[in-house]
């Protein structure tokens, strides 16, 4: 196994990862303002499609990009008013947001099957001009790589240091709390899935974009799912989101080094382990750590005099 | 004594059922007029696709019995989700458990093939319920002991049986022709069919099993116990019942019956193992038990119009050009206006929130 | 009816309600309440359970909006159509289940509430205005401590904080000392006393005359929906407001207390050295040794949080024991489940009936059945005999007195009701050991007396009883033995008429624990 292998992996990790933090840091927001959405799938699929669709056209990818995080906010704020204002049961849902997306992104990007775009560029790191090209090539990153971390950190900063961020998390903890201390339980809802879902947009956007530059339907993968895994696992915290989303490329990458290393696994056994690693991670934490869901995750605010 | 007497109060709960099958039948058709306004605005004809789709469905024996094929594993995979549900367990992990049990009843049939129907399919239903319920264990132990929610489990649990379903046709099970699936099972390793159509044994056994969980939540003492548990688990603990324990055997035998699903999948439907068969029909199930609120005549009704959007929507694929899961979008069109409990005049009821 | 004007001759009162009628389905809580506070003085609203003292000051605090009448604040009308509306008009409210986040700071909690609140918060100049509001009237808390890790007497003083900074001048606290112990509610009085001194309303929701008579300036009685009588507390006797209260007086049961214990005969239950593992919000119990003997009443007093809950949980097999012994009956049952131990005859009254012993939705029927499912199933489980379910009921309800409803969702039941049904439920069937946690919490004085004599009347025919509160009056009146529990410990064990009140209650407080 050389240097050049396992750089490649970590490389390819963050790659990978970098969609998958984005879409966690999104469900994170929503998830404590109340709302899980079991839909991230849909959401994901319809806005990679639709920015790979206007990219296509425009030829432009940021335009892409950010038609694909509009897109994310609107498709959250369908659940929104499903769930916020009619009152629907939130897994259920999801599901039918999924199913939504399913659908929405197969008739979006039909003609574009195939199509070949140029994607967000690439910039290299300036200390790193000086490696071989061969190490190089592997650390040029796109712009929505260099802003994933920041982003986090930006989430955290809204979360528990503006006003905005403590009355999202109060609606989350106990909607008749901040109810009463004057929020607006369903305006802050509607707020939190449209900025998670325009995160969920921009983690699209760098799969479709920047990372796999096509589309192709059910692209995404799964990714919707493991990203309202990786919230349980980062303890609803968006700091916390950062390792588990690279704990989850990582283990993916490390299936692909074993590959790549001529061990002889049936690469659909490989693929299950992140999973069963979460799984894990999940039955050791779960016993101690259960209070840290938002308390009224899940719940319809129905109001004070229902 | 001022109470009412059973008879009324079965006399209101009819009042009840035609109003919420009027209130449905609104809903859907409001889902019908959003879906066709997208079909408009992609260039379709949405009256046309629409009386294709009742033409091939309703119209014809044929189209209808397809419908109740189509039927089969959402009636099936709805009560692998409702009878957890009644103790608020949340089984998203049908999808999965229906893969574990088509990959065991798949086992039984490729080994054991010499073996005569009468064997053969009880072995397969037997191992394919089996794996379910095995796969159902974790999540339900785990959830049981208080470690992790049920719903999460049994999420990534869900992208985990695909992939080992994928591991045994790739690796050892394919048919020399294709990877991805396996040879026809032998003949006696199908489930029998009816009247020349597709429908087959296990759209009766969804039936009967519809019927006997009615009969069995509403009458016996696990039927109380549960229902207590469904009301107040901290309550039912205290009152002496073992929560625990039913906690682990309902979620078990939510999966057997969604590796019953995967078993009659295979062994009925397809007449094979094919990778990725399912398509989401364990999330459909899901939704159609939410939709219904775990009443077994609700599955009933909800799954036969899932059944109709989606045998429509198939044909869509032929006339319209559309592509297949595009249909997915009308379905999940209805699906929000009933879980968003869309009101209407006639039958508006306090006010909303 | 009194002239409320009479009391403050000239002064403009700071709230004025004129005529409030609120109706609930089936019940008119309010109906035509006049009642003016001045600024200043403590208000007493004093009344039985729904009574509707606290629909008048959900209405006020704009929780509920009034069918009629009209709020006036500083003498003029005003809207009050949300809680926004109410702490606009400077009225703040803490309510019986407080309303502070447990996740969140103490800080945190309390800027939520902050009406000048910045888009990006500055905590050092909260937890500054925090602390300047705590020194001035002794409500000294850590603003950066977990609510969830403060107890019950800190999270009140919390909850004034949230008040006292966001601007308030009215302050209505509903049954604020229900929660705390005897030390602590004279802290709660001399906050309260420094609030009035500075100019502050204070109206106290409550049902408890002595502390009535102890602290208010003026008392507002509600009996049924309607003012009883309004008096200043020169006026007021004890006797007068619990007259006004009631419509008639009630007599407390006499006890006749059980002097001898036959030693020969072996303990129902014995707990030997019983500790459990600590575990999310639970306390931890240390060391439990406790003895019921057949036909007597077991008394454990404390207060809230010290592990009484939880030593009814380990009896019942609810919480598991880390260390020691549980005998019952005579057998081993440390590592029994809840269904043996029920089926070898104990019955379990908890503490919040709605929460911890009925599934709200199924009928009054259904719920009896729960706890004997396996003494009503036939055909080995296959059906169930509704109709002896029906028998053994109707029987027990002549025999207890109690009549409700059977074929109705339990949610349906009163509170009392409800306690009713479970207390019923638990004891009919003639069980040998009771546990009965605050058994007349949310009572009101009726149902109280009929439970006290249900419980009283199985002692009486042998059965054990181990009654867990922290109402004194209430323990003292019916404990054969009384155990004091704090901190998860047992830190005395005393014949009644041995002791009093004061001892019990310093005990209870942690004054003064006995290294036992």
């Amino acid at each position: 196994m050389t240097l050049l292998s396992v750089l490649g992996v970590i490389s390819s990790a963050i790659f990978s990862g970098t969609s998958l933090l984005y879409t966690t840091l999104g469900e994170v927001i929503t998830e404590r303002s109340g709302i899980v959405n079991l839909g991230l799938e849909g959401v994901l699929l319809v806005s990679a499609s639709s920015g790979f669709a206007v990219t296509c056209r425009t030829g432009n990818p940021y335009l892409g990009v950010l038609t694909a995080a509009l897109v994310g906010g609107l498709m959250n704020l369908v659940l929104g008013y499903v769930v916020v204002t009619r009152g629907g049961n939130q897994l259920a849902s999801g599901l039918a947001l999924m199913f939504a997306g399913f659908g929405l992104s197969a008739l979006i990007g039909k003609p574009y099957v195939g199509a070949k775009i140029h994607g967000l560029p690439r910039i290299l790191l300036p200390g790193l001009a000086k490696l071989p090209r061969l190490y190089t090539s592997l650390f040029q990153f796109d712009m929505l790589i260099y802003l994933a971390i920041p982003t986090a950190f930006l989430v955290w900063w809204l979360l528990y240091r503006t006003r905005w961020g403590l009355g999202l998390r109060a609606v989350g903890e106990s909607a008749d709390t901040a109810f009463a201390s004057g929020r607006n339980p369903w305006r802050i809802r509607y707020q939190a899935l449209f900025v998670g879902g325009l995160l969920a947009g921009l983690g699209a956007a760098h799969l479709s974009i920047a990372y796999a530059m096509n589309w192709t339907e059910y692209m995404t993968g799964g990714r919707g799912f493991i990203a309202v895994a990786l919230v349980i696992f980062s303890k609803w915290h968006p700091l916390r989101a950062i390792v588990g989303a690279l704990l989850f490329s990582g283990a993916v990458a490390f299936q692909l080094l074993l590959q790549a290393s001529g061990v002889k696994v049936s690469p659909f056994l490989l693929d299950t382990i992140p999973y069963f690693l979460t799984l894990l991670v999940l039955m050791v934490w779960g016993g101690t750590r259960r209070y840290a869901a938002p308390a009224s995750l899940g719940r319809v605010y129905h109001g004070t005099e229902s | 004594m001022r109470e009412t007497t059973p008879f009324f109060r079965s006399a209101r709960l009819w009042q009840k059922w035609i109003d919420s099958v009027a209130r449905y039948t609104l809903m859907i058709l409001l889902a019908l007029a959003l879906f066709g306004l997208i079909l408009l605005l992609s260039g379709r004809n949405p009256l046309l696709s629409y009386r294709d789709m009742l033409k091939f469905t309703l119209g014809s024996a044929y189209g209808f019995s397809e419908v109740l094929v189509a039927m089969t594993p959402m009636l099936l995979t709805a009560l692998a989700v409702a009878l957890p549900s009644r103790l608020i367990l949340i089984n998203v992990g049908v999808e999965g458990q229906l893969y574990i049990g088509a990959c065991c009843a798949t086992w039984a049939a490729l080994t054991f093939s010499h073996l005569p129907a009468y064997l053969l399919l009880p072995l397969m239903a037997l191992l394919g319920m089996l794996g379910g319920a095995l796969w159902a264990l974790v999540p339900g132990y785990l959830k049981a002991r208080g470690i992790v929610n049920e719903t999460i489990t049994t999420l990534l649990l869900n992208s985990v049986a695909p992939k080992i379903v994928s591991f045994f046709i790739f690796g050892f099970w394919h048919s020399p022709v294709d990877t991805d699936k396996t040879a026809n099972f032998v003949p006696a390793a199908r489930l029998p069919t009816f009247f020349g159509t597709r429908i087959d044994l296990s759209f009766w056994i969804a039936l009967a099993l519809l019927g006997v969980f009615w009969w069995f939540m509403k009458f016996t003492r696990w039927g109380l116990e549960m229902r207590a548990i469904g009301g107040n688990p901290q309550a039912a603990r205290r009152n002496g019942i073992p929560v625990g324990s039913y906690l682990v055997a309902a979620m078990c035998v939510g999966g057997a019956i969604a590796g019953l699903a995967g078993m009659a999948q295979v062994s009925g439907y397809y007449g094979l193992l094919l990778a990725n068969f399912s398509r989401g029909i364990g999330y459909m199930g899901f939704l159609i038990s939410w939709l219904s609120f775990g009443d077994p005549l609700g599955i009933l009704l909800m799954s036969f119009v899932v059944a109709v959007i989606f045998t429509g929507g198939n044909l869509l694929q032929l006339t319209q050009a559309l592509p297949f899961a595009a249909i997915n979008l009308l379905l999940a069109l209805t699906l929000f206006v009933v879980l968003a409990r869309v009101r209407f005049p006639a039958f508006a009821r306090g006010k909303a929130s | 009816m009194a002239d409320l004007s009479r009391g403050a001759p000239g002064r403009t009162p700071l709230i004025g309600m004129r005529g409030i009628t609120k109706a609930f389905p089936g019940v008119v809580a309010n109906d035509g309440i006049d009642l003016d506070v001045y600024p200043a003085e403590i208000h007493a609203l004093l009344g039985e359970n729904g009574a509707g003292k606290s629909t008048l000051m959900k209405i006020l605090y704009g929780f509920y909006r009034a069918d009629a009448g009209q709020i006036l604040v500083n003498g003029k009308p005003v809207s009050i159509r949300s809680p926004q509306d109410a702490r606009k008009a400077n009225i703040g409210m803490v309510f019986q289940d407080f309303t502070l986040i447990p996740a969140l700071s103490v800080a945190e909690n309390i800027a939520l509430f902050l009406p000048d609140l910045p888009a990006v918060l500055n905590f050092g100049e909260i937890q500054r205005r925090i602390r300047a509001f705590s020194e001035q009237y002794d409500l000294r808390i850590d603003p950066q401590a977990m609510v969830a890790e403060l107890c019950i007497g800190e999270r009140q003083k919390v909850e004034i904080l949230k008040l006292l900074l966001s601007g308030a001048r009215v302050l209505i606290l509903d049954e604020p000392t229900r929660v705390l112990a005897p030390h602590e509610v004279q802290a709660l009085f001399h906050v309260l006393d420094n609030l009035r001194r500075d100019g502050y309303a204070i109206i106290l929701i409550t049902h408890k005359v002595k502390e009535v008579l102890e602290c208010a300036d003026r008392i507002t009685v509600l009996r049924g929906g309607r003012v009883a009588g309004s008096l200043r507390r020169s006026e007021a006797s004890e006797v007068g407001l619990i007259t006004l209260m009631f419509g008639q007086e009630l007599t407390s049961p006499r006890v006749e207390r059980r002097k001898v214990r036959d030693e020969g005969v072996a303990p129902l239950l014995e707990l030997r050295g019983v500790e459990t593992r600590p575990s999310g919000t639970e306390t931890r119990l240390k060391g439990i040794d406790l003895q019921v003997y057949p036909g007597e009443i077991v008394g454990v007093a404390g207060v809230s949080g010290n592990g009484q809950r939880e030593l009814g949980d380990v009896v019942l097999g609810m919480i598991p024991c880390a260390r020691g012994r549980k005998i019952l009956f005579g057998k081993d049952m440390t590592r029994a489940s809840i269904g043996t131990i029920r089926r070898h005859g104990v019955g379990y009254v908890p503490e919040d009936p709605l929460n911890m012993a009925v599934a709200p939705f199924m009928t009054v029927l259904e719920n009896i059945a729960l706890t004997r499912t396996g003494h009503y199933a036939r055909a080995g489980g296959l059906r169930m005999d509704w109709q002896a379910v029906h028998r053994d009921v109707q029987e027990a309800m002549e025999r207890f007195g109690f009549p409700f409803s059977l074929y109705v969702p339990a949610r349906t039941l009163s509170g009392g009701n409800l306690q009713r049904m479970v207390i019923l439920r638990e004891l009919a069937p003639g069980p040998r050991l009771i546990i009965a946690s605050y058994l007349t919490r949310g009572l009101d004085v009726r149902s109280a007396i009929a439970a006290r004599q249900a419980l009283l009347h199985a002692r009486d025919e042998g059965a054990g009883v181990l009654l867990i509160s922290e109402d004194l009056e209430e323990l003292f009146a019916l404990s054969d033995r009384l155990a004091v529990l704090y901190g998860g410990r047992i830190v005395g064990t005393f014949q009644p008429e041995d002791t009093d009140v004061y001892t019990v209650g310093r005990l209870m407080t942690g004054a003064e624990v006995s290294h036992a």
